[in-house]
């Protein structure tokens, strides 16, 4: 227990923007109890965010939370960030790698919870030292969040043990999917966070440090080092995600008739294979790079040279990070079959700030409703928006941010919004307001989307269901379906209040997750661990009923019961009947 | 022969920062700080990375401007340090033209390289590793 007491993870920095001021507060007990990141994050939302808080308003807080493994142990990498979502109104929450977890625990907290809103723009520099409150007024409306990040690279100490963090255009403008970019390639992505911080006039945070960790068992914990390590670069187990990465799913899903094309008017793409991982890393793979303590390297960087169309011998050569969603939201979504033109509109979406996700789900449905006459090109500022036409999609995405039109300022709040405006709800693929994932794999992705507590394919991960009853041919049950689901997010729960990457939930598991953290000198058996994991979800869903969440009346979008999937056509009622018994089970009543 | 750590291809670095950990671990310990390698982005990470370690120079400027002998060449390439000698001075710091010389806040001196190569062990993609170090044969 001495070492442990070396250990700054329970240090929590509160940040008052009101104020320009910062706090430090030790809470050893509430990492004890909760691990740290999603686990130590809820209980620091339920804390700090009022009830019917204004998500935009000073009084939303902005949670980031790390783990004990951090530091430690490969591919404990990511970092939880929790607050109320301005995209749902409910629960927000949203993980990303880069070097944010590394930097955040290397400058010695295990959590950081900023509050309040400042009267003019600024970023935050984090480290060990403290917080400083930079000037950030000449950064506001910088076209590109790129740029932004280059500047600060070079205003800021610390290279290599940085992140970075920042917002673009889309969240100084409050788009309600706005996301936040750390280190050019990963993203705090869904539910707006980016939104969140334009709301409080945060720019960026830059957070630094180098320290060392304390160890319980020397021994212990390079032999489980050397074993995770081991698993991580010469087994199977992470193998997909280093050779072509998740848009290796691409055309595999699309044989299977589960790639959301074209709003999901089909799950299958005839373009896929143009646009599929293999045929990215064949023509197009530039490099791969890695989140900070992590071997697996997953992120994968498209290289492509543009020639400047009026200037011969001019050309400019975009890294564009790609993988499986981003492939489905600007490509078969959308029905760009041509990887330039796909990549561009990611080019876009990056330099803007939105979640890519969202967006691209959104511009779906506005090019259905487009063709089906709900809206004209009075609406859209003169774009006509068609699928496969890039150029279109990227005037749509720079409107989105700049609002033109009433139509835009609508679009800028979620498919959801644009659909109670506009019509055409049974084709407006969001669930519990967060826009669909690319798995159209049958009920359990669904499920997953509608009852997650971020409505998120990572929550419960209801498309490998689908895949498994398609593979085994076993029939999938309202009653299967809905505690499997519910078993899978409760032990996410553990894997991301340790922050470990879920691309590497084969190789934590509860026993060896278990020595791990004695190694360090932290003691929790496998079954300590899974309870944990089951109270993280049901608090979760106590702040989700707070807010005003009701699992009975999610809304089911029409769309995906008339679209056969990979494992048929989707029964409403198996659906309705699932969502009832995990009503039932997170009401305690079941 | 004596041996170094080499940079054998940087472009295959994917900057994960695992041979960091590594040199730290080797101590006993977790997270970053005792390392003697260092990764950053090469002015961002479209552009891939930088290794920083010591190339274990014939005539080491680090251990040239050395006042008390802490710092010494070693025979055959690189330097050997003896920190009982070190004044912190950090002479050896600036002269570093690839800034190599780490610095150990706590204790106030420098952190070289002791060309051990147990961070090459924990290079998943070749990018380091411990060579024997070659005299430079220009005919």
């Amino acid at each position: 227990m001495a070492e442990i007491q070396k250990d700054p993870l329970s240090r929590i920095l509160y940040v008052d923007l009101n104020r320009l001021s910062y706090r430090i507060e030790e809470r050893a007990e509430l990492f004890k109890e909760y691990l740290g990141g999603s686990g130590v994050g809820i209980q620091l939302l339920s804390e700090n965010c009022p009830e019917g808080a204004n998500p935009l308003g000073p009084e939303n807080p902005i949670i980031f939370a790390v783990g004990p493994l951090v530091g430690h142990y490969p591919l404990a990498s990511k970092t939880a960030a929790l607050f109320k979502s301005p995209h749902t109104g409910n629960l927000g929450e949203s993980h990303a790698g880069g070097r944010s977890a590394v930097a955040l625990r290397m400058a010695g907290y295990g959590a950081v919870v900023i509050q309040g809103r400042s009267r003019t723009p600024i970023y935050l520099v984090i480290t060990s030292e403290g917080v400083a409150f930079r000037d950030a007024s000449a950064f506001w409306g910088m076209r590109s969040s790129s740029s932004v990040g280059s500047v600060l690279r070079l205003r800021e100490e610390g290279s290599g043990l940085r992140s970075i963090m920042r917002i673009g255009r889309a969240g100084e403008c409050q788009v309600s999917y706005a996301c936040v970019t750390t280190e050019t390639y990963r993203h705090f992505g869904r539910l707006g966070l980016g939104a969140v911080f334009g709301s409080k006039n945060l720019k960026a945070v830059v957070i630094s440090g180098k320290r060392s960790l304390p160890i319980a068992d020397r021994k212990a914990y390079r032999r489980i080092y050397d074993e995770i390590y081991q698993e991580v670069t010469e087994t199977e187990l992470m193998k997909k995600y280093h050779q072509l990465g998740t848009a290796m799913n691409v055309n595999p899903l699309n044989q299977i008739g589960g790639l959301p094309t074209r709003n999901l008017t089909s799950g299958r793409f005839e373009g896929a294979d143009q646009i599929s991982g293999e045929r990215l890393a064949a023509d197009f793979l530039g490099r791969r790079v890695a989140c900070s303590h992590c071997p697996a390297a997953c992120i994968h960087l498209a290289a492509l040279r543009i020639p400047y169309p009026h200037d011969p011998y001019f050309y400019k050569t975009l890294m564009l990070g790609y993988d499986h969603e981003l492939v489905y939201a600007m490509g078969s979504m959308l029905g760009i079959d041509d990887v330039s033109g796909m990549l561009q509109v990611i080019d876009e979406t990056e330099h803007q700030g939105l979640d890519v996700m969202s967006a691209g789900v959104i511009l779906a449905w506005a090019t259905e409703a487009l063709a089906k006459g709900l809206i004209s090109t009075n609406e859209t500022d003169g774009i006509s928006l068609q699928w496969g036409d890039a150029s279109g999609y990227i005037s749509a995405i720079k409107k989105i941010v700049s609002q033109p039109t009433e139509f835009y300022r609508h679009l800028a709040r979620g498919v959801d919004q644009a659909a109670s405006i506009y019509g055409g709800e049974e084709f407006a693929l969001s669930f519990g307001g967060n826009e669909m994932p690319g798995y159209h794999t049958g009920p359990g992705a669904h499920l997953g989307f509608l009852s997650g507590s971020r409505h998120s394919h990572l929550d419960s991960a209801g498309y490998s269901l689908d895949q498994k009853s398609l593979k085994e041919g076993q029939p999938l049950t309202a009653k299967g379906l809905a505690l499997a689901l519910m078993e899978e997010e409760s032990w996410r729960q553990v894997l991301s209040s340790l922050v470990i990457c879920f691309f590497a939930r084969g190789i934590y598991t509860p026993e060896n997750i278990s020595q791990a953290l004695e190694a360090i000198g932290r003691s929790y058996s496998p079954e300590d661990l899974g309870k944990i994991g089951e109270k993280i979800l049901r608090e979760k869903y106590a702040f989700k009923r707070r807010e005003g969440f009701d699992l009975r009346s999610v809304r089911i979008p029409g769309r995906i019961l008339e679209t056969p999937s990979s494992t048929g056509m989707i029964d409403r009622n198996l659906i309705e009947n699932a969502l009832k018994i995990m009503t039932e089970e997170y009401d305690g009543s079941g | 022969m004596v041996k170094r750590l080499s940079v054998i291809d940087v472009d295959r670095c994917v900057g994960c920062q695992a041979c960091m950990f590594a040199c730290v671990r080797r101590l006993g310990k977790g997270g970053l700080d005792g390392t003697c390698i260092h990764i950053q982005s090469a002015g961002g990470i479209r552009k891939g990375f930088q290794v920083i370690v010591c190339r274990a120079c014939e005539n080491a400027p680090c251990a040239r401007v050395c006042p008390t002998e802490a710092l010494v060449l070693r025979e055959g390439g690189g330097v050997k340090f003896n920190a009982e000698l070190c004044i912190g001075c950090e002479n050896c710091l600036e002269a570093c033209p690839f800034g190599a010389v780490f610095w150990d806040q706590e204790h106030q001196k420098p952190q070289i390289c002791v060309y051990c190569g147990y961070c090459a062990d924990y290079c998943p993609y070749e990018v380091i590793a411990l060579e024997e170090i070659e005299a430079v044969n220009c005919g």
